[in-house]
């Protein structure tokens, strides 16, 4: 490292960047922090008075009538199938990300700017244009249905759309980009000569992949697992759109908050706890890399 | 409505508000309301007539109409909001008392629209155009009798999994409860345990929850929607096997009204163009553009009579009268946020 230059100067240059992320992060956490410890007005909005109701309901349901608590797992329910979607879409996303990003890192330079704009180029487009161009491929009347029919593969339509087959696979498409690029700016940095090192110590090709190609993946791995994973827990559209709106996940449950349900507290209180998660997650990330000496992000 | 729609007309909206001439009126006029929902030809008359620039914006849900006032983020004049968000709003003290029912034009408002439970006496608010929620059968798939929410709830074979439901709690459970013969804004745990029971073992044949009700008949992936008259009216346009029904259990009604949120600056204009809006020949470009009713006497004339004669629009004589429902109680709120809730778990 070089000595740092002058402090001042130094925080001038930042400056911008800390004024937008206290006015575009700090302020906004905040204000949801503070909203999931009142009380909800009744058309919307909240009443300036300290309630802890709204963590009470994560976990109990309240009879509307005598007033007494019962365990519910409701909501419970909801967090943990979001967890689980975007679980199974990370791995989803590594087991198609590492041979997609070590294919590109491999080309020679001039084709690597090709492929990794193939990567990109799709999601130009935005999501929502794309969710619901997923729904269309995928329905009873839509193409790969109706080609499976024609060639005679199937008899009838296979139940592709709205269900959480889709919802996993409109959150694998959303992120894989996400995963491709850190895990391919992991590999490029790869010296392919450690590689003729290991073989020349008689290292086998599953060897040499445990101890030569993986360390080095990691960062890669890491990175993308959770820009896929966190906003995955908090995905809405594909559920609304390819799940049909018939099992929510998180995200879903606190825009039914702000929106029908009229709940601002209960939903500010839903985010809250699902920011709280994400960075137990980050901060456990950061210390087991920290532990084996690699870095994150 | 749906986000999907509106975005896209919101980009239209952008589009000719970026395009339009921009000679300088007297005054300005700031609307704020659902896309695809104000007539250009309007718009063009009052701005012609009052020397007034009109500026439209959109919204995409009550919700967000209503947020965005209570944020303080006004400058809107004009609002247009459904009846229980009519109610919420003057209980909130957020609109204007501009005493409509004062108006010239006022005359011109059919009774029926002017003790209404939102505005019992009109002094806040117009009627801009009203219409009914029930739902849509493709008769080519429907055989036999369809005026009964039976073909939601227990549906014939060809209909199972081809059902489409609105993402809408207050819609979906008011349907059970008139299918169930049980009263409406229910805080009753017993009542709302057999509509949990109805909506899950109904589920099974759902295929989806969505408010975009049009492309999934019309493309044949649902045979039975829930949907709005004006917008079934659409699909039917698409697709002539559509038929919109009034159910003989009864159906939501919702009308949509035009209000003076707190603190608008061109208040005069905004009275104006309410004014100007209960004249018969001017309400009726509202239905010619938008394809719902609107709420003035005397509009029928102008309108188109292809659109005057759509069963959509004019509901047969031997249906139930279309019901409306107030905003329900913060306790049968909270229970239709968990019956719904644990339907979507």
């Amino acid at each position: 490292m070089k000595a740092p230059p002058d402090t001042g100067l130094a925080a001038l240059l930042l400056s911008p960047a800390l004024l937008i992320i206290a006015v575009f992060m700090v302020v906004p956490i905040g204000i949801t922090t503070l909203y999931s410890f009142l009380e909800p007005a009744r058309f919307g909005g909240v009443i300036w008075e300290y309630s802890p109701e709204a963590y009470i309901r994560l976990l109990f349901e309240r009879d509307i009538f005598d007033d007494t608590l019962s365990f519910s797992t409701d909501y419970l329910r909801i967090f943990l199938r979001s967890l689980m979607q975007a679980g199974v879409a990370t791995l989803l996303c590594l087991i198609i990300g590492i041979p997609t990003a070590w294919f590109i890192a491999t080309r020679p330079d001039r084709q690597k700017t090709l492929w990794l704009m193939l990567v990109t180029v799709p999601y130009w487009v935005n999501l929502l244009v794309r969710t619901i161009a997923m729904l269309l491929i995928l329905r009873d009347e839509g193409p790969v249905n109706e080609t499976l029919q024609l060639i005679g593969l199937t008899a009838g339509p296979l139940p592709l759309s709205y269900n959480n087959f889709a919802v996993g696979l409109g959150l694998v498409y959303s992120f894989l980009p996400f995963m491709i690029l850190p895990l391919y700016a992991a590999i490029e940095r790869f010296d392919f000569s450690l590689l003729e090192a290991a073989y020349d110590l008689h290292a086998n090709r599953w060897k040499a992949f445990v101890g030569v190609v993986l360390p080095i993946l990691r960062p890669g791995v890491v990175a993308g697992s959770l820009l896929v994973f966190i906003p995955g827990i908090g995905a809405f559209l594909a559920p609304d759109i390819l799940g049909g709106g018939k099992t929510m996940m998180i995200g879903n449950l606190i825009g039914q908050q702000f929106q029908g349900s009229r709940n601002w507290p209960f939903g500010a209180a839903l985010s809250t706890v699902l920011l709280s998660l994400t960075l137990i997650a980050l901060f456990w990330s950061a210390r087991r890399a920290a532990k084996s000496g690699a870095q994150v992000l | 409505m749906t986000v999907k729609t509106l975005s896209r007309t919101a980009i239209l909206a952008l589009g000719t508000a970026i395009l339009a001439p921009t000679a300088h009126a007297e005054g300005d006029l700031y609307i704020y309301s659902w896309g695809e929902y104000t007539p250009p030809d309007l718009v063009d008359k009052f701005e012609a007539e009052f020397d007034v620039d009109i500026h439209i914006d959109t919204y995409d849900s009550m919700e967000t109409m209503v947020a965005k006032l209570r944020a303080g983020a006004g400058g809107y004049d004009i609002i247009v909001p459904g009846d229980g968000t009519m109610q919420i709003l003057i209980a909130e003290d957020m609109v204007e008392k501009i005493n409509v029912f004062a108006m010239p034009n006022f005359a011109h408002v059919d009774e029926r629209w002017r003790e209404v439970y939102w505005d019992p006496k009109r002094e806040y608010s117009a009627p801009w155009a009203w219409g009914s929620t029930a739902f849509v059968v493709d008769t080519d798939v429907v055989q036999g009798e369809y005026d009964t929410l039976a073909v939601l709830f227990d549906p014939a074979d060809a209909v199972k999994g081809k059902i489409n439901m609105l993402r809408d709690l207050n819609d979906v459970i008011n349907m059970a409860l008139r299918y169930l013969d049980l009263p409406r804004c229910n805080d009753n745990p017993e009542d709302m345990k057999k509509v949990l029971a109805l909506l899950q073992t109904q589920k099974e044949w759902v295929k989806s929850f969505d408010s975009e009700t049009k492309e999934p008949l019309v493309s044949g992936e649902a045979a039975v929607s829930m949907s709005w008259n004006g917008y079934a009216m659409r699909a039917r346009d698409e697709k002539p096997s559509l038929t919109y029904v009034y159910p003989k259990e009864g159906f939501t009604g919702w009308m949509d009204n035009l209000a003076v949120p707190k603190g608008a600056q061109n208040i005069e204009n905004a009275k104006a163009f309410i004014n100007f809006v209960m004249a018969p020949e001017n309400a009726a470009m509202i239905t010619n553009y938008a394809r719902y009713s609107n709420g003035i006497k005397g509009s029928d004339a102008f309108v188109d009579p292809d659109l005057a004669a759509a069963p959509e629009m004019t509901p047969p004589a031997d249906v139930p009268a279309p019901e409306f429902i107030p905003v329900c109680s913060p306790e049968s709120i909270e229970l239709y946020d968990r019956i719904w809730t644990k339907l979507m778990n």
